[in-house]
């Protein structure tokens, strides 16, 4: 079997196992068995240029190994995180949220190899589809709410896209060429296709991924099903599925690129992330809710990539390394949030308070994610922010790089005040009778998580520096 | 064979004036449910040479357009015991309207887009952008839960019809994988509709307005 075979189809076969496994307390156990050999697999086929291609539509390149890489590092972690939390949900069947968790892993791999564009489509809305059962893990009336939302806003970006990957297909037609979605092909007659058609397409598929990926104005579903969903999906959505996302972005973006359309292109990137960061930045400010500061956060975040492509050429480098550093920080945040969400079963700061005496290592760990994601030094995300910042600098476009600053200084203001007063203070009294405690399988996935982004930040390992050059390198090229 | 096409396509693009017009959503579906059937139809017309695939597909998108869909929306409509969108946001016949200019305007648009020269004759483009038009009306001036899915329904019609253009760039797995993601996705939306009635008494979206910023 093909390695991408063994990537895409041992978590489809896991899941179909983890329905049949009548036992609640051991089916968790399948997650981190099939992440600890899904990320072995990816290790291996990155070791192994020569394992990555199986036929002409399952191609990896280096923009689908970093984002495999990411992905399967998230999902390694938060399996073991899973284990422990769904030990406090026994009372409830863990079985759909096992399967649908591991049907994603699958899908998301099949997102990364795919060289199909609606071979890719398809990957995205199943992993639309798969996570939505996820959402609606707590059956409330709340999670009901963000689950249709999320379904309903979500299809219908998600169709946008698909007309927007036909329009790129139709755009061959009126150069004589035979419509077709292979991305070797539309990359190799970029140039020859019809403006028009190309510039509708990119529109589309910048609503319809940034749908996906939650950026502003699109972006309403997302502190809904963020806020509502147990924070560990949470966490596989803010680093998984808005990086599956990107990559499906970055597609159309390289094809663009190709065809000559970046003058075009450029503006309405820089329009999209900057205004994506600056709603971010406002809704967090004064946010009680900090479940759903962290979904402002992702959408900040998501903001930041646009903004990165928009730069384009000295930024890309800082964009990638940023897909990286903003997925594992997201992993520190989410599982911490979601440690002080259950000791005080509560995600208001009216009522949690003093979380750094209550849970002085999850408390201390999402005080460290929050320095880390808002850009503060020696953290991960400072390298890749300062890194777009430069090349925004490199460009001569001062405008943009003082918008950027702008705009994460609010969201450290924003976030900061929301992240105090959830660890400041005195603990309520009756928040030290609730069972939770920080045990190894809910406090050492965060720490792992943190331990990267700090790694990140004072050195980046040389075969991930390899890789994102290749990847950089790949951006720029047309076979 | 053009003229059957584009015969089709009129009878398409009216039912999409009956499903803004409409009020009982049983007769909704069964308005999109005959739309999504003919839809079916029309690959087996476009092509000179029948093969096994396309034969298979337009099967495919028949059952599942045409029965499946409607079979798991009548469920939930008769789960729910709803029978009419009570009070659109915009009346039944503005909507008609507004969906009838909407047509209009596309069809004399279509006329500017730089098409290739064995489209141009075809109302494939123009009935696809239609559609997809109506799918958004139905989509953002109905309440009921029902309707909203009926109106992503439609939306997908339309885009389904954009796709005969490109039948060769969509290969038969891809084009399953589409139909499969369709399938998957009524199923689960028509499970967390249920869910919506039983929590809430009701399918009206109105209800769900507990998240939002304070």
């Amino acid at each position: 079997m093909t390695m991408a075979g063994a990537l895409i189809c041992f978590p489809l076969i896991m899941a179909a196992l983890a329905t049949a496994v009548p036992s609640n307390r051991w089916r968790p156990w399948l997650l981190p068995v099939t992440a600890t050999v899904h990320t072995a697999l990816t290790l291996w086929v990155l070791a192994r240029p020569d394992l990555a291609v199986s036929g002409r539509w399952l191609v990896l390149d280096p923009p689908g190994k970093l984002v495999l890489l990411v992905v399967s590092t998230l999902f390694l972690f938060c399996s073991f995180y899973c284990v422990g939390y769904l030990k406090y949900r026994q009372e409830r069947s863990n079985r759909i949220f096992a399967a649908c968790l591991l049907i994603f892993l699958g899908i998301m791999s099949l997102v990364t190899w795919a060289h199909h564009l609606g071979l890719m489509w398809v990957a995205i809305e199943a992993t639309t589809l798969s996570t939505a059962p996820l959402i609606y893990f707590n059956r409330s009336k709340r999670s009901i709410e963000a689950t249709w939302k999320y379904l309903l806003v979500g299809s219908v970006g998600i169709a946008l896209a698909l007309l927007g990957t036909f329009f790129l297909a139709y755009a061959s037609v009126p150069s004589g060429l035979a419509p077709t979605l292979t991305f070797e092909e539309l990359l190799h007659n970029a140039p020859l296709l019809s403006k028009p058609w190309l510039r509708a397409a990119f529109v589309l598929l910048l609503v319809g991924y940034g749908t996906k990926m939650g950026l502003a104005p699109m972006h309403t579903w997302k502190p809904d099903a963020y806020g509502e969903a147990p924070g560990v999906v949470g966490a596989i959505f803010a680093g998984g599925v808005t990086s599956c996302a990107f990559l499906a972005f970055l597609r159309i973006y390289h094809i663009c690129m190709a065809a000559g359309e970046g003058p075009y292109l450029a503006p309405l990137l820089l329009l999209m992330g900057l205004l994506s960061m600056a709603v971010a930045g406002l809704f967090m400010i004064g946010q009680r809710d900090f479940k759903r500061m962290l979904a402002y956060s992702s959408v900040e975040h998501m903001g930041i990539l646009m903004v990165g492509l928009g730069i384009g050429g000295p930024a890309l480098f800082g964009t990638m390394l940023h897909t990286v550093t903003n997925g594992v920080t997201k992993g520190v945040l989410f599982l911490s949030a979601a440690n002080i969400h259950r000791a005080y079963a509560s995600k208001n700061t009216e009522q949690v308070r003093g979380a750094m005496r209550r849970l002085p290592l999850s408390g201390a760990l999402f005080l460290a994610g929050f320095l880390a994601i808002t850009g503060s030094p020696p953290f991960g995300p400072f390298i890749s922010e300062f890194a777009i910042l430069n090349g925004a600098f490199d460009g001569g476009q001062f405008w943009v790089a003082g918008l950027f600053l702008l705009f994460l200084l609010l969201v450290f203001i924003g976030m900061g005040q929301t992240v105090l007063n959830v660890l400041q203070g005195r603990a309520p009294l009756e928040v030290h009778n609730t069972p939770y405690h920080d045990g190894f399988l809910t406090a050492a996935p965060p720490l792992a998580f943190m331990s990267l982004v700090l790694l990140l930040g004072l050195y980046i390992p040389h075969p991930l520096r390899t890789l994102l050059n290749d990847a950089v390198q790949f951006l720029g090229s047309r076979p | 064979m053009l003229e059957m096409l584009n015969a089709l396509l009129v009878i398409v693009l009216v039912l999409n004036l009956f499903a803004l017009g409409t009020s009982r959503i049983l007769s909704v579906i069964h308005i999109v449910a005959t739309q999504g059937a003919l839809l079916g139809v029309i690959p087996l017309l476009l092509h000179g040479r029948l093969s096994l695939p396309v034969v298979l597909a337009a099967t495919a998108a028949i059952i599942l357009k045409g029965m499946a869909i409607p079979a798991i929306m009548i469920r939930s409509l008769r789960a729910a015991q709803i029978k009419r969108e009570v009070e659109p946001m915009i009346g039944l016949l503005p909507s008609v309207l507004l969906g009838a200019f909407a047509t209009g305007f596309v069809l004399l648009f279509s006329k500017q887009l730089p098409l290739a020269g064995q489209q141009i004759d075809t109302l494939i483009v123009p009935a696809s952008i239609s559609t997809i038009l109506v799918g958004f009306i139905l989509l953002t001036t109905r309440f009921k839960a029902l309707s909203q899915v009926l109106g992503y329904l439609v939306l997908e019609n339309g885009i389904f019809i954009f796709g005969m253009l490109l039948v060769q760039a969509i290969p038969f797995i891809v084009e399953m994988g589409m139909f499969l993601d369709l399938f998957v996705g009524i199923f689960v939306i028509s499970i967390i509709t249920n869910h919506i009635n039983q929590a809430f008494s009701s399918m009206d979206t109105r209800w769900l307005v507990s998240l939002r910023e304070e």
